[in-house]
């Protein structure tokens, strides 16, 4: 470990590339972060079927290479139908929880990436899989970056401006404002909050398939991944705190090289614990900072 | 009182079943240990999760510390564990019979109480989180604990462990973990049910209802929180010392670590059966066992699948579980009366 | 009168930038009943919550007993005897009144060992008993608590209460949301409690009948600063007191 350590400062261009391929995919960590932050905050669901949604949208792409379609001309069939999947999730199961108490959500989520997740393994087997993009790699000096990698986070860049974007401006972007500020009052004025909620878990699950997407594209999908990128998503919502935009993007691009580094430094055997373990030391920091205000987590 | 008689009709029931089904259909005596394993995991949820309210998704984490725990007591006692895990299981080890009971013995002692102090040093962290974040947490730490071994090359990491195998006839090894899960299964209820009728279960009761109330009240909760997740590791850590055993092989994901196979159906067992009441995880996990034994191998790897939607049938559409329906149905046979008389006296005087 | 239970002396405290309590001084008088008076939003509840642990205070101190408690946290603060009830009643929903009382005894002493120690001694039972006579939900003592009524609920809250033995009980508004033909028999069961058991009481209340009955020393809080402290005939025919409930300034 201490040896990896001293890698780093011996070669700092290794460091330099450590930290540049973390931030290229910390993009794609924002995005189904802020999927989740909107169904936290808009319907209080904490969705544990986050990553299994991105995991599925991988596959599309996986499929439509296998098609010889190219992944990126995937990407907007991918966020149409798994808008169309998202819709359906809802009306089955979500939108029986969404009054009951928390751990209710939580765990019917649970079991609905279960279901996802095993059937994936059905369909695709558990091989690790890639969608082969085929762009070249950017040599800059000392560094190779892959180019797929600077074209996806354009492209997350493009989603998430195009979804602040909806969210201010569109009608149903307003709707769901509303109705994350306080869902009787949205009722009462006439707000189908029904639909707001449909909608919104909609969109989650197509922000979360275009991400899934872009992870086939510039790094391996399989089916047993997404409850790392469930994790990762809850880790980075903890950290910002719910409508904490910025903060979100902030936390996300951090795990990213967080995670670069760590799987570097510990070795790539302890990569998924140094994801894990840096969500129990969110939980635990959100705790003392409570704690020292003589309050409790709620 | 009714409610006492009826538990020692059943624990009499459970026992005899416990003993009559082996000795009548020997075959089943392996899938009848795992089902008395599924009871004392639903069971021990059930404290924190339906009694306490603080639904763990990571009590897993005991069942495979005890595991571990007792391998490296049980190979530590006659070998060197690291030579013997860097050898991937070249290097046989030959136990004689009392090295093996004893390295038994001591184990799963190891087990239980490794798994105990984990919660007690763990416990008052995460049970400090409410709520979803418990849940979350838990499971992040049961990943984070799976993840950290799994990688550790002492115990063998990533290709894991072999355990001594057991003396003499491979008949007598099964009847023999059989026999240990069915008496602590038993046990590990009749703990339970005790501790349930002394303050401890008030104040769980009291925690799971409303904790800031219970503060107020001035109620030790996070003493009360420990300990009623420190029992749960205890019965847990032994239970994973002795399937350990059972097994012959430990491999950190699957078998001491199994967060998608037991550490959810504990979970779902609970549920099934009805959260938060006495035999309601019992009912659960002989049901789900039975179901799970009978169809399993029926669905043709569908059975995953099947599970997934299993939990979100229980979950969306039958909350409550079979006890928690039938209590909702029938109150008074669960002892929730209204008391005809006014006072203590007797005296029908107008309560306002 | 035998000194002060609660001295609360020059507490503040802000949310952000908005002032909810500014250089409070209260006594609370031991045995006695002590009201709290003031208009929505003049910091009474933020006081009873500086003063039972829920948050910090900005300055000032709080002693109970000449103890500083206002570094303590609410299960300590409790543990000494100073109990609170909530506004919004709170009970435990889904235990029988019976269970809701017998956990509600004292946890002042309690070692590691007693966390396993029987609940269903004849003494606590009756003790308990007789209090849900007291309040008269000794009829539904198997019921459970959470299909009582509002008011039945703030009535087992008040029990609950009581079995805890404290030494001063802190009230959030006892008869807000009860029916106005039982708040007479409140007033009593408050009194009785004050009397018998000899429980100091500090009592929040906005029903001006109600808090002049029962209270013998009230303070009046007014934009979370203290306005005025005396007998309810002082406080009655304190024309700054009438200002800040008519709003003229």
């Amino acid at each position: 470990m201490l040896d990896n350590i001293s890698i780093l400062f011996q070669a700092p261009i290794f460091a330099v590339d450590l930290l540049i391929q973390g931030l290229l995919i910390g993009g794609i960590f924002v995005l189904a972060a802020y999927g989740l932050a909107l169904v936290w905050g808009v319907m209080n669901v904490k969705n544990l079927a986050q990553g299994e949604l991105v995991i599925l949208g991988g596959y599309l792409a996986y499929q439509a290479t296998l098609w010889g379609i190219h992944p990126i001309v995937a990407l907007p069939v991918a966020f149409v139908l798994m808008f169309c999947f998202g819709w359906v999730i809802y009306l089955v199961i979500i939108k029986r929880v969404v009054d009951r108490d928390m751990f209710t959500s939580l765990l019917a989520t649970f079991g609905l990436s279960l279901l996802i997740q095993q059937s994936l393994n059905l369909v695709f087997g558990p091989e690790v899989r890639i969608a082969e993009a085929g762009f070249g790699t950017l040599i800059l000096g000392d560094l190779a970056i892959p180019v797929i990698r600077i074209v996806s986070l354009g492209l997350a860049a493009v989603l998430a401006v195009g979804i602040i974007l909806f969210m201010r401006n569109s009608r149903m972007g307003q709707a769901i404002r509303a109705t994350a500020q306080d869902p009787r009052a949205a009722r009462v004025l006439g707000i189908n909050t029904d639909r707001v909620y449909a909608f919104t878990y909609a969109l989650n699950a197509a922000i979360c398939g275009s991400a899934g997407v872009l992870v086939a594209m510039i790094w391996n999908i399989q089916p047993y991944y997404g409850l790392v990128h469930s994790i990762r998503s809850f880790i980075i919502v903890t950290a910002a705190g719910l409508g904490n935009l910025p903060g979100v993007i902030i936390a996300g691009f951090g795990l990213g090289v967080w995670e670069n580094y760590a799987g570097f430094v510990f070795g790539a055997e302890f990569a998924i614990a140094a994801v894990v373990a840096l969500l129990v030391g969110v939980l635990m920091v959100r705790l003392f900072q409570l704690y020292r205000v003589r309050q409790v987590v709620r | 009182m009714s409610a006492r008689s009826l538990d020692l009709k059943i624990y009499a029931f459970l026992i005899a079943v416990g003993i009559i089904g082996p000795l009548l259909v020997p075959s089943i005596t392996s899938q009848m240990a795992v089902m008395w394993l599924m009871v004392l995991m639903a069971v021990t949820w059930d404290m924190t999760g339906g009694q306490m309210g603080y639904n763990s998704l990571g009590n897993i984490t005991f069942f495979g510390l005890g595991m571990y725990a007792s391998a490296v007591v049980q190979i530590g006692l006659v070998y060197d564990v690291m030579e013997y895990t860097a050898s991937f299981g070249a290097i046989k080890v030959d136990f004689t019979v009392s090295q093996y009971w004893t390295g038994l013995v001591l184990g799963i002692g190891a087990g239980g109480a490794v798994a105990t102090v984990f919660a007690l040093v763990v416990g008052p962290f995460m049970l400090g989180l409410r709520g979803p974040y418990f849940a979350i947490g838990t499971l992040g730490l049961a990943v984070a604990v799976a993840e950290l071994i799994s990688g550790w090359r002492y115990v063998g990491g990533g290709s894991g462990i072999s355990m001594p195998i057991f003396p003499g006839e491979a008949g007598t090894g099964s009847i023999v973990f059989y026999v240990m899960f069915f008496v602590l299964a038993i046990v590990c209820h009749m703990v339970i049910r005790a501790v349930y009728r002394t303050r401890f279960g008030l104040a769980i009761n009291a925690i799971r209802d409303d904790e800031d109330k219970a503060e107020a009240m001035g109620i030790h909760t996070t003493r009360y929180k420990v300990m009623a997740w420190a029992i749960s590791a205890f019965f847990m850590g032994m239970a994973g010392a002795i399937f350990g055993n059972m097994s012959g092989f430990i491999e950190p994901l699957e078998v001491a670590f199994p967060t998608a196979t037991f550490g959810i159906f504990m979970v779902a067992m609970a549920l099934l059966g009805g959260k938060g009441t006495l035999w309601g995880p019992v009912l659960g996990a002989i049901l789900f066992h039975i179901v799970k034994e009978v169809t399993w191998t029926e669905l043709l790897g569908w059975q995953w699948v099947a599970l997934g939607a299993i939990i979100i049938l229980n979950i969306v559409y039958f909350q409550q579980g079979i006890l928690g329906w039938a209590q909702d149905r029938w109150p008074a046979l669960f002892g929730v009366t209204v008391d005809e008389k006014m006072s203590r006296t007797g005296q029908a005087e107008a309560a306002e | 009168m035998s000194g002060n239970l609660i001295e609360v002396r020059g507490v503040s405290k802000s949310y952000g930038g908005v002032v909810a309590n500014k250089d409070v001084s209260i006594d609370v008088a031991e045995g006695g009943i002590t009201g709290l008076i003031g208009p929505n939003g003049s910091g009474k509840t933020t006081l009873f919550n500086s003063i039972v642990g829920y948050h910090p205070i900005d300055e000032g101190s709080i002693k109970f007993r000449g103890k500083e408690i206002s570094k303590l946290r609410v299960p300590e603060i409790a543990r000494l005897g100073l109990l609170r009830t909530f506004q919004q009643t709170r009970i435990y929903s889904k235990m029988d009144c019976m269970k809701n009382m017998l956990i509600s005894v004292s946890h002042r002493d309690e070692g590691l060992g007693s966390m396993f120690g029987s609940m269903r001694d004849r003494e606590t039972e009756e003790f308990a008993e007789e209090l849900l006579e007291f309040v008269g939900l000794y009829q539904k003592r198997f019921l459970v608590a959470g299909e009582l009524s509002f008011g039945q609920q703030k009535l087992l809250e008040f029990a609950m209460a009581l079995m805890n033995r404290p030494q001063v009980l802190l009230l959030d508004e006892p008869t807000a949301g009860i029916n106005p033909t039982l708040i007479n028999g409140l007033i009593d069961r408050l009194k009785r409690a004050n009397e018998q058991f000899g429980i100091t009481l500090f009592v929040i209340e906005h029903n001006m009948r109600v808090i002049m009955n029962l209270a013998d020393r009230i303070s009046c809080l007014a934009h979370g600063e203290l306005l005025a402290t005396g007998t309810p005939d002082e406080i009655q025919n304190d024309p700054r007191v009438v200002d800040a409930y008519l709003g003229a300034h």
